[in-house]
C-alpha cells in the first residue's frame, strides 16, 4: 500500500528547501521499495517549520520540520512513513497548539490538500457558497455579506456588504470586479499563501461577487513578485472553468463569469485601489481623485466592486455557514476574522488566523514565542510600512479596527513585524519617508516631495544639526503629509515616522557615530 | 530622459535604426488578444519575449496602438520590473524592507556588496550579475530573503545567497 507524504509547494516553504527534500523523500522511499505519494500541499501556516513534512497515518495527520533534505534518511529510519515520533517530530498536527488555538475561516483549507485538486476542495466544503449564492435573488446576497459585518481587509475596513450594493445598483450594463492582489506591504503575505494554498477559494468568492453585482468579468491584480501565485491562479481559472463554475453558464445558472489575471510590474502604489485601475488600463499608475468612488465609476469608467483577496476569500464561508456565523466572531465592528501575519524577527512565524481582539502581546509572545534573535523585543510594526511602530508598553492593545486607530496606530492588510532592542528607530523612520520617495507615484505634492524633504530633516536630526529645531520641523510635515496627501501613501508614511520619534525619541538624540548625545 | 537616447526621429516617432529587431516586436505583440492591447501588457508582453525593452520598441509599441511616444515612455519608466537594457545573466533582489530590516538585511547587503563588488541597486557587478533591491517579496516570517532569477530564496546569509547565484548560473533561465 502507498504512504501519503505532504510536502508544501508554497513559495515560502521552497525558499527554505521543500523541494529537494520532496525529491528527497522520493528518493529514497524508491530506494527501499516503498510506493509514496507526495503531494505538494499549500503551508499551514507556521513557517519557522517549514519544510514541514505530513504523513498521513490512522490516527491522523503526523508532522515533522523544520525537515533538511539532509536529515530525510535518518527520518525514514526512525518511522517516518509510520508517523513515529522523532526529535524533529510535531506528533499530530491537528493537535499542535499554535494551530489549535486558531480560528481558521478564510484559511481553512490551506494546507489541507493540493491546492489545484478540484475534488479535495469540494470534499472540503468548496463551491458550497457559491451554489447557495446563485440559488437566492442578488439583493439578498449583497445583504448577507452586509449582515455578516465582513469589512475590507486590504487596509481601509470599508463595510463590504455597503460596497456591493453600490455597484449591484449602479446603471450600467458592463461592470467589473476587481481583486487588489498587489501585497505590497512589508510583512503581509497572506494574500500570496492563499492564492498559492487555495486559490479556489478566491476564484468561488470572485464568482459570487460577480454574479451579485451583475459583473460578467473579474481581473485579479497580482504583483509580478508572486510569480507562483500567479502561475497557480492560471491554471485554477482554467480548472474551474472546465469544471463549469466559471465562463459563459456559471454552474447552469445561465449567468456569466469569467476572470483574468493580470501581472503587475513593481510598483507599491498600485496597491492603492484607484492606482491599481489605473495599471489594469495598461497607464502609470497614478492615484485618482475620489469621488468619483470605483463602486461608480472604476475599471474603464465602468462600476467597479474592488476588493482585497482576503475579503473576497472570507464570501464562501460566509455564504456557506449564513452571515450569523461569520457576525458570531470578533469584537465591536470589527467582524468575523483577521489573518494575522507574523513577520521579521520572530521565533514562531507565519498565518494566525483568529477573531478580532486578540491582543497584540499574544501574537507577538504567544504565538510568535518573542524573537527569533533571543533579544527582547524592542518595537513592533503593525499594518505594514505605512503602520505605526509600538513600543513594548503598548502590546496590550486589542487587535481590531478602531482600538488600533484609537492607540494611533492601523490595522491595514495584519502585517506584525517585530524588531529587537538592535533596532536604530531614527533609521527607520528615515526608511518610511526613504520608502515613500522611491514609490510615491508624483501625483500630489506632499507625498513627492514630502517625503524627499522628509529623508534630509531625518538625516539632519541623527547629524545632529539643529536637531529640536528640525523635530518641530519633521512634525510640520509630517502634520502636511497627513493632511495634504492624495491617498494613504503620503497621508500614513508619518504614521511610523511620528511614533518613532513619540515612543523611541532617544534615537533621533544620538549623534553621527551613534552615540547618545550629551 | 533626453530624446536622442531612444534612437528614433524626436519629431515623428519613427524609427531611424534597428528594423529588424521592431518586427520581432511587432509579430509579438500581433499575438496578443484585444483584451491585452494596452501599453502595460504590450511593454510587459515584448519583455518577457525579448528580455527588455529596447528603444525600437518603444516606437512599435506607440504605432500598435496609435498612442504618442511619451506615453509608452511615461508608462515605460514609472514600473520598476520593466528594463531598458538586456538583462544579465544573473538577477537577484534583495528584499530591503522592514521585515528583512528586522532580520539583518542592513548587514547581509553590507557582505554582498563587499564580496561581489557591487552597489545594491547599481548596475552589474563581477560575473555579470545585478543586485537589485526588492520591497518585500512576500517571505516576511523567513527573512532575509533574495529572489534569484525568480526564485525564492529565504533565511538569507552571504553563504545562502552565493550558493542561490551559483546555482542560478548553471541552472538555464
Amino acid at each position: 500500500m502507498s504512504v501519503r507524504i505532504y510536502v508544501p509547494g508554497d513559495s515560502a516553504a521552497c525558499s527554505v528547501g521543500a523541494d529537494d527534500v520532496a525529491a528527497r523523500i522520493v528518493e529514497l522511499a524508491e530506494a527501499g521499495g516503498v510506493t509514496v505519494e507526495v503531494i505538494r500541499n499549500g503551508s499551514r501556516g507556521m513557517l519557522w517549520l517549514e519544510p514541514f513534512v505530513e504523513v498521513q497515518t490512522a490516527a491522523g495527520r503526523v508532522g515533522y520540520g523544520p525537515v533538511a533534505s539532509g536529515d530525510v534518511a535518518e527520518l525514514i529510519e526512525a518511522g517516518l512513513f509510520d508517523g513515529r515520533p522523532h526529535a524533529l517530530g510535531h506528533g499530530l498536527v491537528d493537535q499542535i497548539p499554535w494551530l489549535a488555538r486558531q480560528q481558521r475561516v478564510s484559511f481553512a483549507r490551506v494546507g489541507l490538500a493540493d491546492p489545484l485538486d478540484l475534488d479535495e476542495y469540494r470534499r472540503l466544503g468548496g463551491l458550497v457558497g457559491l451554489g447557495r449564492a446563485l440559488a437566492k435573488p442578488a439583493a439578498e446576497v449583497a445583504d448577507d455579506v452586509l449582515a455578516s459585518g465582513l469589512r475590507g481587509r486590504g487596509g481601509a475596513g470599508f463595510p463590504a456588504g455597503i460596497k456591493w450594493r453600490t455597484v449591484q445598483e449602479a446603471p450600467g450594463e458592463v461592470k467589473y470586479v476587481c481583486c487588489n492582489a498587489d501585497e505590497g506591504d512589508s510583512g503581509t503575505f497572506a494574500d500570496r499563501m492563499l492564492m498559492e494554498g487555495d486559490p479556489f477559494t478566491l476564484l468561488e468568492g470572485m464568482a459570487i461577487a460577480g454574479t451579485a453585482v451583475g459583473a460578467s468579468i473579474g481581473l485579479i491584480y497580482v504583483r509580478s513578485e508572486y510569480p507562483s501565485a500567479i502561475r497557480t491562479l492560471r491554471t485554477a481559472v482554467d480548472i474551474a472553468r472546465i469544471d463549469g463554475w466559471l465562463g459563459d453558464d456559471v454552474m447552469g445558472s445561465g449567468r456569466a463569469f469569467d476572470v483574468r489575471i493580470v501581472e503587475g510590474a513593481g510598483s507599491y502604489v498600485c496597491g492603492e485601489e484607484t492606482a491599481m485601475l489605473e495599471s489594469l488600463e495598461g497607464k502609470r499608475g497614478m492615484v485618482r481623485p475620489k469621488p468619483p468612488i470605483p463602486a461608480l465609476e472604476g475599471l474603464f469608467g465602468k462600476p467597479t466592486l474592488v476588493h482585497n483577496v482576503l475579503t473576497l476569500s472570507a464570501v464562501p464561508q460566509i455564504l456557506a455557514d449564513g452571515p450569523a456565523a461569520y457576525q458570531a466572531l470578533g469584537v465591536d465592528r470589527s467582524r468575523g476574522t483577521q489573518v494575522f501575519q507574523l513577520a521579521g524577527n520572530i521565533a514562531r512565524g507565519g498565518i494566525v488566523e483568529l477573531a478580532f481582539g486578540v491582543s497584540l502581546r499574544e501574537l507577538v509572545e504567544d504565538f510568535g514565542g518573542g524573537t527569533y534573535s533571543g533579544r527582547p523585543v524592542r518595537a513592533v510594526q503593525v499594518g505594514g510600512p505605512l503602520g505605526a511602530y509600538l513600543p513594548d508598553s503598548a502590546l496590550d492593545v486589542s487587535m481590531d479596527y478602531e482600538a488600533l486607530l484609537a492607540a494611533n496606530s492601523m490595522l491595514g492588510h495584519g502585517g506584525v513585524v517585530v524588531f529587537d532592542d538592535t533596532v536604530d528607530m531614527a533609521a527607520q523612520a528615515r526608511f518610511a519617508m526613504e520608502f515613500c520617495a522611491v514609490e510615491s507615484c508624483g501625483k500630489c505634492t506632499p507625498c513627492r516631495i514630502g517625503s524627499t524633504r522628509g529623508v534630509e530633516v531625518i538625516d539632519k536630526i541623527t547629524a545632529g544639526i539643529d536637531p529640536e529645531r528640525n523635530l518641530v520641523l519633521l512634525e510640520e510635515l509630517c502634520e502636511t503629509m497627513t493632511d495634504g496627501s492624495l491617498c494613504a501613501m503620503g497621508g500614513l508614511t508619518p504614521l511610523p515616522v511620528r511614533s518613532a520619534v513619540a515612543h523611541f525619541g532617544e534615537d533621533f538624540h544620538r549623534s553621527a557615530n551613534g552615540q547618545p548625545r550629551q | 530622459m533626453a530624446y536622442g537616447e531612444l534612437g528614433g526621429d524626436a519629431l515623428t516617432g519613427k524609427a531611424t535604426s534597428g528594423q529588424s529587431a521592431a518586427t520581432a516586436e511587432a509579430a509579438l505583440l500581433e499575438s496578443l488578444p484585444p483584451e491585452e492591447r494596452l501599453i502595460l501588457p504590450c511593454l510587459q508582453h515584448i519583455q518577457r519575449g525579448l528580455g527588455y525593452i529596447s528603444d525600437s520598441a518603444v516606437n512599435v509599441v506607440a504605432e500598435f496602438l496609435n498612442v504618442s511616444r511619451a506615453e509608452v515612455i511615461g508608462v515605460l519608466t514609472y514600473y520598476h520590473d520593466l528594463r531598458r537594457t538586456p538583462p544579465p545573466a544573473v538577477v537577484v533582489g534583495v528584499c530591503v524592507a522592514e521585515a528583512c530590516q528586522a532580520a539583518g538585511v542592513r548587514s547581509l547587503i553590507e557582505q554582498i556588496e563587499h564580496d561581489f563588488g557591487v552597489t545594491l541597486g547599481a548596475g552589474t557587478g563581477l560575473g555579470a550579475i545585478e543586485f537589485a533591491k526588492a520591497y518585500c517579496l512576500g517571505n516576511c516570517a523567513l527573512g532575509p530573503a533574495v529572489m534569484v532569477n525568480g526564485r525564492l530564496v529565504g533565511r538569507c546569509d552571504i553563504g545562502r545567497v552565493r550558493a542561490a547565484v551559483v546555482n542560478a548560473q548553471v541552472v538555464p533561465r
